[in-house]
């Protein structure tokens, strides 16, 4: 905003302030899952426990399967997902960019109404269970997710600025079809949004857990955040991942506490490790995406 | 004469099979879209056929198509147990607040995360508050009830028991869960919306600024002058987009951070909460379905409004 080079140390002393609260949660919850269980019943959950222990993540290592399966499933979901959606949604938006297409501002009005009206909760439950019967299955996790109209509109906003229509032309003049254009020329050209949309495809994801909670019931099935949302909620989901481990473990006390934030870190970890690299494409990608459509 | 008439009567010929035509000579552009159309098709508009069942007393053995028509019941049930004003109010009044505390706070630590000059630094700053965007509402479940344990957590034993106040039985007292869902709403959301803003500052051409500070502008001159009518724009499409939703609650944070505790109803019930007990827990489907479909109507008519009074204003502005 200036020209000075220094920035205001009470700039900094209140973004600082900031990180902090963001990030102090997620500590609370690392220290409660290493703490010692004794501990934390007489004193409370705390920032920097008296004693430490990793016995919580011993129990969970005894029954991994069913993390491990959740794992599993929510991986599956994700990299399907993310796949078909990338090429469902970029194709759409392809035809779309072409000033030529005919259907160009029917499909645009066509979107523009998912956007503004839904039918609701009911129908919508209706239409995967009755319909298209789907639930508990693993499409009922991966349909939902494929097409958002708002993806759609921020991809066709990047193909029509950012690639030249005389690039198209020339190609179909050698002649190239539209499905060679679409994937000899569109796609390659087209990282940088392919790699922020997929990025917010992937967290949506990774993170879901509504249809799970609407669609699943059997237990084989539950994703990772399900299978989250079930321990922290249900006391006696998280007394069957214990008593599992316990039968074969000579501890006596069951660290329940400690068990129920372990399996938090257990989700958390894997997405602090690649947060860095996405990151760096989520803010270029609202960048992109501040582009009006 | 009969040549022009033949003439005539051909390009008529090839002007009824133009439109025909057309869609046929871009038939790869339609095979690629309809992937897409036919997901959104399914997605969003089979639902909207649905919205009949609003008027209907659905009932599972005899079918969809067959369940009686009700008329108006659904509505006058829902209006006559007064659980429709009270979802009604918290879900306006929660959104509201949401979108003022979130609007002002992350325009606010954009300007901020703009003013930090080394590179590092701004880096840091920008990871960290983007962090809890990135998580599930379910971990954030978990991150509040760290806090807010009533044997164990931290508020309780580090806070309220060091000060000498009584622990608070959180999950069971309804009455400070406005204030939290506020802090959590901020806390996931803020960083988000920092950075959108941060995108649009950094969009703004530098001579702007340069020209300001020959004339001597302030600081906070160049803010109000400069930077907020510059990046008017995009608050206003995202105020927009917000309004549009207002009656639509964030289900996760409703149903996440409160740990779906029933005796927070009386001030963590929104719409959204509501229509998934009527559905999942109790089977009310007549309920479920009649909130639903106020839900959608009323969004639909406020989005479309403030559109149109956007538009008034400022038609670049609008959103269509």
């Amino acid at each position: 905003m200036s020209t000075q080079k220094r920035t205001h140390p009470l700039i900094i002393a209140v973004l600082s302030l900031f990180s902090l609260a963001c990030l102090i949660p997620f500590w609370l919850v690392l220290m409660i899952s290493i703490a010692d269980e004794k501990e934390v019943l007489k004193h409370g959950y705390s920032f920097w426990p008296q004693k430490f222990s990793f016995v919580a993540y011993q129990f969970l290592a005894q029954d991994a399967e069913k993390i491990l399966r959740a794992y599993g499933v929510s991986i599956f979901v994700t990299v399907i997902g993310v796949v078909v959606s990338l090429f469902v949604t970029s194709a759409m938006a392809f035809s779309m960019s072409r000033k030529d297409f005919p259907l160009r501002g029917a499909l645009s009005i066509y979107i523009l109404i998912t956007m503004l009206f839904s039918g609701g909760l009911l129908p919508w439950y209706l239409v995967y269970t009755r319909f298209l019967h789907v639930q508990d299955t693993l499409l009922a996790l991966i349909i939902p997710g494929l097409i958002g109209g708002f993806n759609v509109i921020i991809m066709r906003t990047f193909f029509t600025n950012s690639i030249p229509p005389s690039l198209i032309d020339s190609a179909q003049i050698d002649g190239a079809s539209e499905y060679r254009t679409y994937f000899s020329i569109i796609l390659p050209l087209s990282l940088p949004v392919m790699a922020t949309i997929g990025l917010f495809i992937t967290v949506s994801y990774w993170n879901d857990w509504f249809t799970s909670l609407v669609f699943i019931q059997n237990e084989k099935l539950f994703s990772l955040q399900y299978l989250l949302n079930k321990t922290l909620m249900n006391a006696s989901f998280l007394q069957s991942i214990a008593n599992k481990a316990y039968s074969s473990t000579a501890q006596v006390t069951q660290p329940l506490e400690s068990i129920r934030m372990a399996m938090a870190m257990i989700a958390i970890g894997p997405l602090v490790l690649v947060f860095p690299f996405l990151q760096k494409y989520f803010v270029k990608g609202l960048t992109v995406g501040a582009v009006k459509g | 004469m009969a040549s022009v008439e033949v003439l005539e009567a051909k390009a008529s010929i090839t002007r009824s099979k133009t439109r025909k035509g057309k869609l046929w000579k871009y038939r790869s552009l339609i095979i690629l879209a309809l992937p897409g159309i036919l997901l959104m098709f399914i997605n969003n508009y089979l639902p909207m056929f649905g919205i009949f069942l609003a008027f209907k007393d659905l009932n599972y053995t005899d079918g969809i198509w067959a369940s009686k028509w009700v008329g108006l019941d659904n509505f006058k049930f829902l209006f006559a147990s007064n659980d429709a004003w009270v979802i009604i109010r918290h879900t306006i009044f929660y959104n509201l607040a949401f979108l003022i505390i979130n609007t002002v706070l992350a325009i606010l630590l954009a300007i901020l995360l703009n003013e930090v000059k080394n590179k590092v630094m701004s880096k840091f700053f920008q990871s960290t508050v983007i962090l809890p965007n990135f998580i599930s509402m379910v971990i954030v479940g978990y991150l509040v009830y760290g806090f807010l344990n009533p044997d164990l957590g931290f508020v309780n034993k580090f806070i309220m028991e060091p000060m000498g106040w009584e622990p608070v039985n959180w999950y069971a007292t309804p009455e400070h869960w406005p204030y939290i869902l506020t802090i959590v709403n901020t806390w996931k959301n803020v960083g988000y919306a920092a950075v959108v803003y941060l995108a649009a500052i950094i969009g703004i051409d530098q001579e702007y600024y340069e020209a300001a500070v020959i004339d001597g502008a302030s600081r906070w001159k160049q803010m109000t002058n400069i930077t907020i009518p510059l990046i008017a724009p995009v608050i206003i499409i995202l105020t927009v987009l917000a309004i549009g939703r207002i009656f639509n609650a964030d289900f996760g944070l409703f149903y996440q951070a409160t740990m779906a505790s029933g005796m927070l109803k009386s001030t963590t019930d929104v719409i959204d909460t509501y229509v998934y007990n009527a559905l999942m827990v109790t089977g009310d489907t007549g309920l479920a379905s009649s909130a639903g479909l106020l839900q959608s109507v009323v969004g639909f008519i406020l989005v479309v409004s403030v559109n149109l009074i956007v538009r008034k204003f400022s038609k670049d502005n609008a959103l269509f």
